[in-house]
């Protein structure tokens, strides 16, 4: 197995929010068992070898389940490969001397703060838009108290792994946040627990979306595609039934 | 927010409006496709002009039209400010185009597509509607049906071709429109799904290749 290749990079580059960006065009030398993240590290190194600014860019555990790391890679979020996220992306998924663009996620709900790392808050408040649960701590209580059959618990579990990192917007022609919002809605509408607020916070929780600036679905099933936890559509029917179910009740 | 006004404010709403008028229009387009199918029965368009008869002049169907025509217009009205709303969600456009597609190019261009057809649907309500509906714009008489206008119409290649054409931009809308609304109804079901989505395929060839079928074999002379 070859042990170096060289990648062109076009990055784009933005001081802030404000600041019109570009892009600047780098070459790198890495090697091919790289995770994506580590180009980046050894770009960075490079710059500052260089004494030039280094590239911000979001990133947190490397191991898939943070949802940090941000990057629309030639076009794609998260890269050429489907489900997984860019920290899981390795450099043998490119060829030798490729030129790849690197962008942030673009989104008007998503403003950049400095180069590919964006302002992700708005997912914070749609969140918070849907109150909370109690769960009491102390010590544990037992693991069959209340009873969940076990496709509905799948169910919401395959909902629940969505990592809220954004893919599905930076994807969506219409910057629509409704495949992340669907995933939150499923899982807790699914769920006992969930019950007592399931109207009111569909409707709180899609209020604050539409408030957030996020764009309307038009289903074209671009965020299904590029999420990294394969997150199903139906999470979007179920969020529409909700949705509506929950006017006709008045909420 | 009050009970309705849902649904001409939030994005689930608006995207509810749509569906339900959409789903409203396809039920209308098979009526208008099993009427122009009576050209085929090649009897110089005599079942044809009495179809076209009875669908001008019976009450109820008239008063369907209203309905008809009050539903169309909804969608055209959410539909081009849904997508100018959606249009200005991301002022930053990206650098690059996906590599690997996500979606269909249709499932994208809706509001191109639905542009398209509102034009079409201008120049063939002029053409076809008008004249059939009000007796003094057209003057069709007992010697002059609609079947023999629409012969005339379609001697001109460029009616037949636009007509073409805007069959296939229907052909598209439809492609992504149909199996779309019951999505927006909130139906993913694993079997029903699946199903829903081959019949909207089915029935977004079907239909419109009979529609664009009329104007060609009119203008090739191949039906009396």
């Amino acid at each position: 197995m070859k042990h170096s290749m060289k990648v062109n990079l076009q990055v784009w580059r933005q001081k802030n929010a404000q600041a019109q960006g570009n892009f600047e065009n780098y070459s790198v030398e890495t090697n091919p068992n790289m995770s994506f993240l580590e180009m980046f590290d050894v770009l960075n190194e490079q710059l500052i070898h260089d004494g030039k600014e280094p590239v911000a860019f979001d990133h947190d555990c490397r191991e898939g389940i943070c949802g940090m790391c941000s990057m629309v890679i030639n076009g794609n979020p998260h890269g050429p490969k489907q489900a997984i996220t860019t920290c899981q992306l390795h450099m043998r998924s490119f060829n030798d001397g490729d030129t790849i663009v690197v962008e942030p996620w673009r989104a008007n709900a998503f403003p950049v703060i400095k180069d590919l790392s964006v302002n992700r808050s708005s997912f914070d408040r749609i969140i918070a838009s849907g109150g909370f649960v109690s769960v009491n701590t102390g010590n544990a209580v037992d693991a069959n108290n209340i009873l969940i059959p076990k496709d509905i618990a799948d169910e919401a579990f395959e909902a629940a792994t969505c990592i809220g990192c954004g893919a599905c917007v930076s994807a969506c022609k219409n910057a629509s946040a409704m495949l992340f919002v669907g995933a939150k809605v499923t899982q807790l509408s699914l769920l006992p627990q969930g019950q007592a607020e399931r109207q009111s916070r569909v409707v709180a929780m899609v209020n604050q979306m539409d408030a957030e600036g996020f764009g309307a679905c038009t289903n074209t099933g671009a965020c299904a595609a590029e999420c990294p936890k394969g997150i199903p559509l139906s999470v979007i029917a179920t969020l529409n039934r909700e949705y509506t179910s929950a006017k006709l009740n008045g909420k | 927010m009050g009970v309705l006004s849902f649904l001409f404010s939030s994005s689930i709403g608006r995207k509810l409006v749509m569906a339900v008028t959409g789903v409203s229009l396809i039920a209308f387009l098979v009526v208008h496709c099993a009427i122009n199918a009576c050209v085929y029965f090649m009897d110089g368009g005599a079942t044809f002009n009495a179809a076209a008869e009875f669908m001008a002049h019976n009450l109820f169907i008239r008063l369907a039209e209203v309905g008809l025509i009050g539903g169309l217009l909804i969608h055209i009205v959410q539909g081009l400010s849904l997508t100018l709303d959606n249009m200005k969600k991301r002022n930053n456009k990206y650098g690059a185009a996906p590599k690997r597609s996500n979606s269909t190019w249709y499932s994208r261009s809706m509001g191109l597509l639905g542009t398209i057809l509102l034009l079409f649907l201008v120049m063939h309500l002029k053409d076809f509607w008008i004249v059939s509906r009000f007796d003094a714009q057209g003057g069709l008489t007992e010697t002059k049906t609609l079947y023999h206008f629409m012969v005339e119409v379609f001697t001109n290649p460029v009616p037949v071709t636009l007509y073409v054409l805007g069959c296939i931009s229907l052909a598209y809308h439809l492609l992504h429109g149909f199996q779309s609304a019951f999505q927006t109804f909130g139906l993913n079901h694993p079997i029903l799904t699946p199903m829903i989505k081959t019949l909207g395929v089915a029935f977004s060839i079907i239909v419109p290749l009979v529609f664009a079928s009329i104007p060609v074999v009119l203008h090739l002379d191949l039906i009396k």
